[in-house]
C-alpha cells in the first residue's frame, strides 16, 4: 500500500460514518447515500494523487458524495418518487460550498440503523455496513451466513427504513433511555460474536471486536454524559485486555484464574477502570457499568470476591437476569465455596430460560468436581459438552470431562 | 403524509358483540389521543367474528379465517402520521394491544409515473 492508498483508507477507517451520515441527510435515502459515498472514496485516490489529501478529508469526501448525489437526483427524477428518509425541516445546509463547517449527523445514523421497528440482526448488519463501512462480503463472512443471505438482509432492511419511514433523527429525552439501550445491544452483541464466536473454530473474531471497541468510543464522544455509554466500553476494554490470554498456542481455553497475567493489556485495563469508576460517580449505573466494574475487580489478584457478590446483587436488582444469576452462583462459589453455590444452580436448574444455556451444566460440573462428586460432575460436563457449540469451548470441557472419569 | 394500515388482531373468534364495556371506553377515547399524538384516521373498520368469514385458498373453500392462529382480525384502520415512530406511539395505545395486538404496515404509494 503506498502513501495515499493509506490515506484513503485511513479516511475510510475514521471518516466514513460521518461522511455517510451527512449524505444520506442531503439524498433522504440511506442506498443512494451509500453508493455515493463509496463513489467518493474512489474519486479520492485520483484527486488526492493530483493535489494532495485535503486538510479535511471528511469535509473533501461528504461534498464530493453530495454533489454526486445531487447529480444523480437531478438526472434521474425516479429518485424523487422514492419514498425519503424524513429529516426534521431544519435549514438545510448547502453542502456544495466550500464550508467547513458540516452537521455531524452520526447520531442520526446510528439510532436508524438500530430502531427498534428492524430485528437485531438486521440492526447488527446495518451497524457494520452504514456505520462501520465493512463491505457485504465481511460482514456475512463474520456473521457464518453466505453473502447473498447477508446482501439480502440489508436490502430489506434499507428498504424497511424508506418504505415505512423510519425517522432520521435522535429519538426525544422520553423514548431515548429505550432506544439508546438498543444501540448499546447491538454493539455489545458485536463484540461479544467476536469475542466468542458461536460456533466453529478459533475463540475471537479481532475484526468484531475492533469494530465493537471503536464504535462505543464514537458513541461516547457522541453522547458524553451518557453514564451506560461510559459503562460500555469499560466493560468492552476490561473484557478485551484479556484476550491475549483467553487463549494458549493450541487455541485452548485457558481459565481466568490460570491466565498469564503478563500477557493483559493494563493500559486497556486501567482506561476500563476509570470509565467504570466515572460511570459510577453519576450516581445513574446500568447494567454495563456494573458488568464492568465485576471485570475491573476480576483484573486484580487476590480479587476480592464478596465484592464480587455484592455487585452481582446489584446487578441482578438492575437487571433481573437467570444468566446473571448463574454469574453470581459462580461467584458465590468463590466467596462461600461450591456447596452454597451448587444449592443455587440447582435452583437455577428449574428455569425454562436457562435450558439449552451450555454455561449451566458447565458450571454444575465444575462444582461437583470441585466437592469431588466426580460420576455427577461427568454427566454434567458430558451435558454440557453436548449443549457447546464453540470447539475451543468444548475441547476445555473434554479435558475437565477426561480429569472427573479418571478420577 | 405517509399512511399506514393498523390491522387489529384480537383472541378468536374476535366478536365485536362480545367486547366489554372496559374495551368500548377504551376506544370511545382512542380517536382523541391519535388527534393528539399527531395523527388522523382517515377510514376504519371493525369486523364482524371470525367465525363468519370464509377463506379461499387457490379453488378450495373453507369456513374461518385464513390463517389458523389464536388471534384473528378484527378489524383495520388507515392512519396518517408524519412518520413510523409516531404511528408506533399511537399504535400502542390500541386498547387491543392489551389481549391480542396491532400490526402497523405502511400503505404502498403508487409513484405518480406509475412506478414504486
Amino acid at each position: 500500500m503506498n502513501e495515499l492508498e493509506r490515506a484513503v483508507a485511513d479516511a475510510h477507517r475514521r471518516e466514513w460514518a460521518f461522511v455517510l451520515a451527512a449524505t444520506a441527510r442531503v439524498t433522504g435515502d440511506l442506498d443512494l447515500a451509500e453508493e455515493c459515498v463509496q463513489d467518493a472514496y474512489l474519486a479520492a485516490l485520483d484527486a488526492w494523487t493530483r493535489d494532495g489529501v485535503p486538510g479535511k478529508p471528511g469535509a473533501w469526501l461528504t461534498r464530493t458524495a453530495t454533489r454526486k448525489a445531487l447529480d444523480l437526483l437531478r438526472r434521474d427524477k425516479v429518485f424523487r418518487a422514492k419514498m425519503p428518509l424524513l429529516v426534521e425541516p431544519d435549514p438545510e445546509m448547502d453542502l456544495t460550498d466550500a464550508t467547513d463547517e458540516i452537521p455531524d449527523d452520526r447520531l442520526r445514523l446510528i439510532f436508524t440503523c438500530c430502531h427498534p421497528a428492524l430485528a437485531r440482526e438486521a440492526q447488527v448488519a446495518l451497524t457494520l455496513r452504514l456505520v462501520c463501512g465493512v463491505a457485504t462480503p465481511d460482514i456475512s463472512r463474520a456473521f457464518l451466513v453466505s453473502e447473498p443471505t447477508m446482501a439480502a438482509r440489508l436490502t430489506r432492511a434499507k428498504k424497511k427504513i424508506a418504505a415505512a419511514r423510519i425517522p432520521y433523527r435522535v429519538p426525544g429525552p422520553a423514548d431515548l433511555p429505550e432506544r439508546l439501550d438498543a444501540v448499546l445491544s447491538v454493539i455489545h452483541l458485536l463484540y461479544t460474536t467476536g469475542h466468542t464466536a458461536p460456533s466453529g473454530a478459533g475463540l475471537v473474531r479481532a475484526d468484531l471486536v475492533e469494530r465493537a471497541i471503536t464504535l462505543a468510543r464514537m458513541l461516547l464522544a457522541l453522547m458524553p454524559d451518557e453514564p451506560e455509554v461510559r459503562g460500555l466500553l469499560a466493560l468492552l476494554l476490561l473484557t478485551d485486555a484479556r484476550r491475549a490470554a483467553r487463549t494458549d498456542a493450541e487455541g485452548r481455553l485457558v481459565l481466568l484464574a490460570d491466565q498469564d497475567r503478563s500477557l493483559w493489556d493494563h493500559a486497556a485495563i486501567a482506561e476500563g477502570r476509570d470509565l467504570a469508576v466515572a460511570a459510577f460517580r453519576t450516581g445513574r449505573v446500568g447494567r454495563y457499568a456494573v458488568q464492568a466494574a465485576i471485570a475491573s475487580l476480576h483484573a486484580v489478584t487476590p480479587t476480592d470476591w464478596p465484592q464480587v457478590v455484592g455487585l452481582y446483587d446489584l446487578l441482578l436488582r438492575i437487571w433481573p437476569s437467570p444468566v446473571v444469576a448463574l454469574n453470581r452462583a459462580v461467584a458465590v462459589a468463590m466467596a462461600d465455596g461450591p456447596e452454597t453455590a451448587l444449592a443455587e444452580v440447582e435452583r437455577l436448574a428449574a428455569d425454562d430460560r436457562l435450558a439449552g444455556y451450555h454455561y449451566l451444566p458447565a458450571v454444575r460440573a465444575d462444582l461437583l468436581r470441585r466437592l469431588s462428586r466426580f460420576e455427577e460432575a461427568a454427566d454434567a460436563y458430558r451435558a454440557a459438552i453436548a449443549l457447546a457449540d464453540n470447539d475451543a469451548e468444548r475441547e476445555f470441557l473434554q479435558s475437565r470431562l477426561a480429569e472427573v472419569v479418571s478420577g | 403524509m405517509p399512511q399506514y394500515a393498523v390491522i387489529i388482531h384480537s383472541p378468536a373468534p374476535a366478536d365485536p358483540a362480545a367486547l366489554t364495556p372496559d374495551y368500548l371506553a377504551l376506544l370511545e377515547r382512542y380517536p382523541a389521543q391519535i388527534e393528539e399524538l399527531g395523527g388522523k384516521e382517515i377510514a376504519g373498520f371493525a369486523l364482524e367474528a371470525g367465525t363468519t368469514a370464509t377463506s379461499i385458498r387457490g379453488d378450495v373453500v373453507t369456513d374461518g379465517p385464513f390463517t389458523e392462529a389464536k388471534e384473528v382480525v378484527a378489524g383495520f384502520f388507515v392512519l396518517e402520521a408524519p412518520d413510523l415512530d409516531v404511528a408506533l406511539d399511537i399504535a400502542k395505545l390500541n386498547p387491543a394491544c392489551a389481549d391480542g395486538g396491532v400490526e402497523v404496515r405502511p400503505l404502498f404509494a403508487w409513484a405518480p409515473d406509475g412506478r414504486a
